[in-house]
């Protein structure tokens, strides 16, 4: 598509350019030796590599620069791939043109720029873990499994999170043992420390030297120091108005009924007919989305009532059943043992009264497209899952959530338990509504992610980072508004406020050198001079 | 080394190198239709003839075949040589008149017409076919007859067994006279690319995908000609790294570790044995993956929405959910996939944002299944701004609508009606199956699977397998989403991680570089490297 030794006989043409050569991969292992060659041969100070996308090659070129003995932020990349041979396939004359003017750019700030230094912060060994339900105690072992001391903060005066509510897994598998076993050995866990009745009251710090503040219930605080933070908050189920819920004695909620189930209650023992209203809460306007475990945990309650009374009229009201993956079984043996599933669509919910002392509700059957009236003993509702409030924790470590109150992950399949700034991870409810299967994988995945860091004595930084010259800052402030991470600061300089950047804590957005009046704030990697260099040579 | 002259100039070559051989590396361009690189040279078409002065006399010989010698002159381009070539191109073109190559090099010559009768052969009988086939280790194709009736052809005429549809006769016959469907009694088709899903074809040496790393070609030795007969080895000839080593074997390599993470994924369901869906028979009804394939900017159609059986944009695609999941009646898939509902909205969305033309999309399914993060809004976008049609429903047929490649889908509607629509195109929403090796690898590690294949695993342990120290993630575990399978890994590694702490950093080693050299104040000196 792209003439490439037009191109390069071009970059010839360019000032400062002492060398251009052209290679079928550049990032092949002999194209990094003749790199490293050109270097010594051409004693070049600065490299310019024209190819794919500093996204995945940049780290690779960066090195070889290194290995050569060249500080390795002395390269830049034109990338005459995705920003030009991809997307002008059709134009090869046009393609060839533009990438002339990608390499003159790349070039035009490679002339400027500077060897830096990347910024080495030392790592605190301990780990912090926010919320002790199962995924927080999962996350705490693991993290104290591999050695490192885990702080463990949870609000409530026990352990153990929605989990103390829930009997069994869709398999079978006895959950109140588990979590029992899993209390058990935190609490026992010599590398962890556990904070019962405790909230976060204040935080501050970057990847590697976190300070978080713990307030406890008698109002006594205590600063932690930490290298990595996990949180792991929790959810909640949404009680409901509709239905009659919290107004009638036999209109449960699902942990409610799996308190009845395994009790075996008089009420169970005596029912004949239970009917299960899916999606109470959500897939609605208010609440756009699934909470993913409802549908197998009505099949799993409406199974286990039909094991203790084969008689009993079972019906489940839904508008899609999400059984994924092999808890389909579970559908496919509740409909075997006669359960009925009747669907209906949002606007078309079923009503629920008492009337002469019994329930009844009204729905239309989808295949018979007629009014039915059933008269239930108990009516269970699989209400949504809620994030609890998220908001003080989301401001203190500057995470964010998403519009319904979970938090939000850096990249929803690249980085699925991290948050976006680094050192910060999530996993469980908090996240999402998820069965407690996934919960504990992504908490282990979470130590994993957080062990990572716990186990370097220092993580690098690359060092694009804005920096302040303090002779032209006039104080005004509005960097330190921008900034998004809390990484730029007023401090008073000889009498006089001026910016102060936190290096660790920068991104590197440039926020503040973008907005800042009088041009005291500048990116290193990214500098006004740099950036105008590329603007000229291309327009 | 060997000294000698090329059009004036002082060029060498090596001894025993013939002319054309030296011409090509200094890039004096000389025209031939029966040399090739690889293969012993054979004088046939007579093209390559040059003018030859070794000191005493002049004279014409063919480039290709003709040794160079110490202080020869030779000329390329002379008048004698040029009306020389000129009489052997019209012969060739009153041969094959209507033979592209021909043609061009009778433009070429200034040739408009032959003085000689016009024949319509498009054989110029220069045993490129016969030679290659030779070096293939078969020789299942000869010149036979003799005279004016020389021809390439099987000897006695009949299909052969001895011809493997290789293909090499057909690859470098210059005038597209050879058909390999008149020679072999082999079917002829194309190695299926694994990566385009089987949609185009593939060579016996290949980068398996663009992105593929390592980034270079592999052999396949179950369709390489060399590990059938012991022939070929062309690619050497070609390979100017002389990276090319046939005698390399499969190598037994025994590691000591700590703990074995399983992550060998999942096999897409095949339903070409499924009567219902046509799959394999109507090629306009295909997987999910194939269409991901014909999506894909470096898919066989490059991004261009097209239906494989004429290659002409759709303007109604259907999606059938639930192939190979959900499914214990037609195959023993009694388990949800659980990534095909957002998969096949995905495809849709993307495809009306490919379409040139105005694009109908319709789901056909049961249940949808839009359970993760934000999986909600995406299919309420897709009904409510993009407009994919979502239909509750059983399919009971697909029939064929004449012979225009169309598909009429016959389902039954959520209330029982029997219904019908004609779509261009349909898309099979596989599931997702085990790893086809899967039961190999549990006997060998001495694990255990589910009912279904898949590693088992236990709730409340999701990335243990049945044996410690052995850890499994993604779709081995059980069918999920890249974000399900990224977060297992992690989980997976964590298990390894805690298991083995004691050892860790025990096998590090650290990387030394140089100094650093001190370049502020210098003049910049760039080098720039562009990549093709």
């Amino acid at each position: 598509m792209v003439n490439v030794p037009e191109v390069t006989e071009y970059a010839r043409t360019l000032p400062n350019v002492v060398v251009a050569d052209r290679n079928l991969f550049t990032c092949s292992q002999d194209t990094q030796n003749r790199i490293r060659e050109h270097i010594k041969e051409y004693d070049l100070n600065r490299v310019v590599v024209a190819s794919c996308t500093p996204r995945t090659h940049e780290p690779l070129f960066r090195e070889t620069l290194r290995e050569a003995g060249l500080n390795k932020y002395t390269f830049e990349m034109a990338n005459i791939r995705d920003q030009c041979s991809w997307v002008h396939m059709e134009q090869p004359d046009a393609a060839t043109k533009k990438a002339k003017d990608l390499v003159r750019m790349a070039v035009a700030k490679a002339r400027l720029i500077r060897p830096l230094a990347d910024i080495s912060v030392p790592v605190n060994h301990q780990g912090l873990v926010i919320g002790g339900g199962v995924a927080g105690m999962v996350s705490a072992l693991s993290l104290a499994e591999q050695g490192f001391k885990t702080d463990l903060v949870e609000k409530e005066n026990r352990l153990g999170g929605q989990a103390l509510h829930l009997d069994t897994t869709y398999k079978g598998e006895d959950i109140r043992a588990y979590v029992e076993d899993l209390i058990k050995k935190v609490r026992e866990h010599p590398l962890i420390t556990l904070w019962l009745r405790t909230t976060i009251k204040d935080a501050s710090g970057f990847v590697g030297g976190f300070s978080s503040t713990l307030l406890d219930e008698e109002g006594k605080e205590t600063e932690l120091q930490h290298g990595a933070v996990i949180m792991t908050t929790g959810g909640k189920p949404y009680k409901p108005r509709e239905y009659l819920y919290g107004r009638d004695p036999d209109v449960l909620l699902p942990l409610e009924l799996d308190q009845e189930i395994v009790g075996r209650s008089k009420r169970i023992s005596n029912a004949k007919s239970v009917v299960f209203i899916q999606c109470v809460g959500s897939r609605i306007p208010e609440r756009p989305y699934c909470s993913k475990v409802c549908c197998t945990h009505s099949m799993v309650s409406a199974l286990a009532l039909k094991r203790l009374n084969p008689h009993m009229r079972i019906y489940i009201l839904y508008r899609d059943i999400r059984t994924f993956g092999d808890r389909e079984e579970l559908y496919t043996e509740a409909r075997a043992k006669g359960v009925l599933f009747i669907r209906y669509n949002l606007g078309n919910e079923p009503t629920v009264e008492r009337k002469n002392g019994r329930l009844k509700l009204r729905i239309t059957d989808h295949v018979l497209q007629r009014p039915l009236e059933i008269l239930p003993d108990m009516i269970c509702l699989a209400t949504a899952i809620l994030p609890n409030d998220n908001m003080a924790l989301s401001k203190l470590y500057k995470v964010s959530t998403t519009e319904e109150g979970f938090f939000l992950e850096a990249h929803m399949k690249l980085r699925p338990v991290d948050f976006a700034t680094q050192g910060l991870f999530l996993a469980g409810l908090c996240q999402y509504p998820k069965p407690i299967e996934e919960s504990i994988a992504q908490a282990k995945a979470a130590a994993a992610r957080a062990a990572n860091i716990l186990m370097k004595d220092a993580v690098e930084i690359e060092p694009i980072v804005s920096v302040v010259n303090t002779d032209m800052c006039n104080g005004c402030g509005i960097c330190e508004r921008v900034c998004p991470f809390d990484a730029i600061h007023l401090v008073e300089l000889h009498g006089e406020m001026k910016a102060e950047n936190i290096t660790a804590s920068c991104k590197g957005c440039g926020l503040c050198a973008a907005s800042c009046p009088s041009k005291a704030v500048d990116m290193c990697h990214f500098s006004q001079h740099q950036i105008r260099a590329q603007i000229h040579a291309v327009v | 080394m060997v000294h000698f002259k090329l059009n004036g100039k002082d060029v060498q070559g090596e001894e025993g190198e013939y002319i054309l051989q030296v011409a090509e590396r200094y890039g004096v361009e000389i025209p031939t239709l029966c040399y090739h690189k690889a293969l012993g040279p054979a004088g046939m078409c007579r093209l390559c003839t040059v003018e030859v002065f070794d000191g005493r006399k002049t004279n014409f010989v063919t480039a290709c075949n003709y040794p160079i010698k110490e202080g020869m002159e030779v000329r390329t381009e002379t008048d004698a040589v040029h009306e020389g070539r000129k009489l052997i191109v019209e012969l060739l073109l009153a041969r094959c008149p209507n033979v592209p190559t021909v043609k061009e090099l009778a433009a070429r010559y200034g040739i408009k017409e032959p003085r000689f009768k016009k024949r319509d052969d498009d054989c110029i009988l220069c045993g490129l076919c016969v030679r290659v086939c030779e070096r293939m280790g078969n020789s299942a194709i000869t010149l036979t007859g003799r005279g004016v009736d020389m021809r390439v052809d099987t000897p006695f005429h009949i299909q052969t067994e001895l011809c493997m549809a290789c293909g090499a006769c057909a690859s470098v016959c210059p005038t597209g006279h050879i058909k390999l469907k008149d020679i072999t009694k082999h079917t002829v088709e194309p190695i299926p690319s694994e990566y385009d899903m089987g949609l185009i074809g593939r060579k016996p040496v290949y980068i398996p995908y663009p992105q593929a790393v390592p980034k270079a070609p592999a052999i396949d030795r179950e369709y390489c000609m060399h590990f059938k007969t012991g022939g070929c080895k062309i690619c050497t000839a070609f390979c100017a790294a002389d990276a090319i080593d046939h005698s390399q074997e499969d190598e037994t390599v025994e590691l000591n570790v700590g703990s074995i993470i399983l992550a060998p994924g999942f096999e897409p369901y095949d339903p070409s044995g499924d009567d219902l869906y046509q799959h394999g028979r109507f090629p306009n009804v295909v997987t999910s993956m194939e269409f991901e394939r014909i999506l894909s900017a470096s898919g066989p159609y490059k991004a261009h929405l097209v239906r494989p059986s004429d290659e002409k944009e759709p303007k109604k695609i259907a999606w059938l959910q639930c192939v190979g999941s959900r499914n214990i009646n037609q195959c023993d898939q009694g388990y949800c996939s659980a990534v095909c509902c957002m998969y096949a909205i995905k495809e849709a969305v993307i495809s009306k944002e490919h379409s040139s033309l105005p694009l109908d999309t319709a789901i056909f399914f049961m249940d949808m299944r839009t359970y993760g993060k934000d999986f909600e809004k995406y299919y309420n976008r897709a009904k409510d701004e993009f407009g994919v049609r979502f239909i509750r429903s059983r399919i009971h047929s697909i029939e064929p609508v004449a012979d225009s490649g169309d598909l009429k889908l016959v389902y039954a509607s959520e209330t029982g009606e029997r219904k019908e629509e004609v779509f261009d195109m349909v898309v099979l929403s596989i599931g997702l199956m085990p790893p086809a090796k899967a039961e190999a690898l549990a006997e060998r590690l001495h694990i255990e699977l589910d009912n279904h294949l898949f590693a088992k695993t236990q709730c409340l342990s999701p990335v243990e397998t049945s044996r410690p120290g052995v850890y499994v993630c993604g779709a081995f575990q059980g069918p999920k989403d890249i974000p399900g399978t990224v977060m297992e890994a992690s989980a997976a590694a964590d298990s390894a991680m805690g298991l083995l702490a004691p050892a860790r950093n025990t096998l590090v080693k650290k990387k030394e570089y140089p100094v650093e050299k001190e370049i502020l104040g210098q003049e910049p000196r760039i080098g720039v490297f562009v990549c093709h």
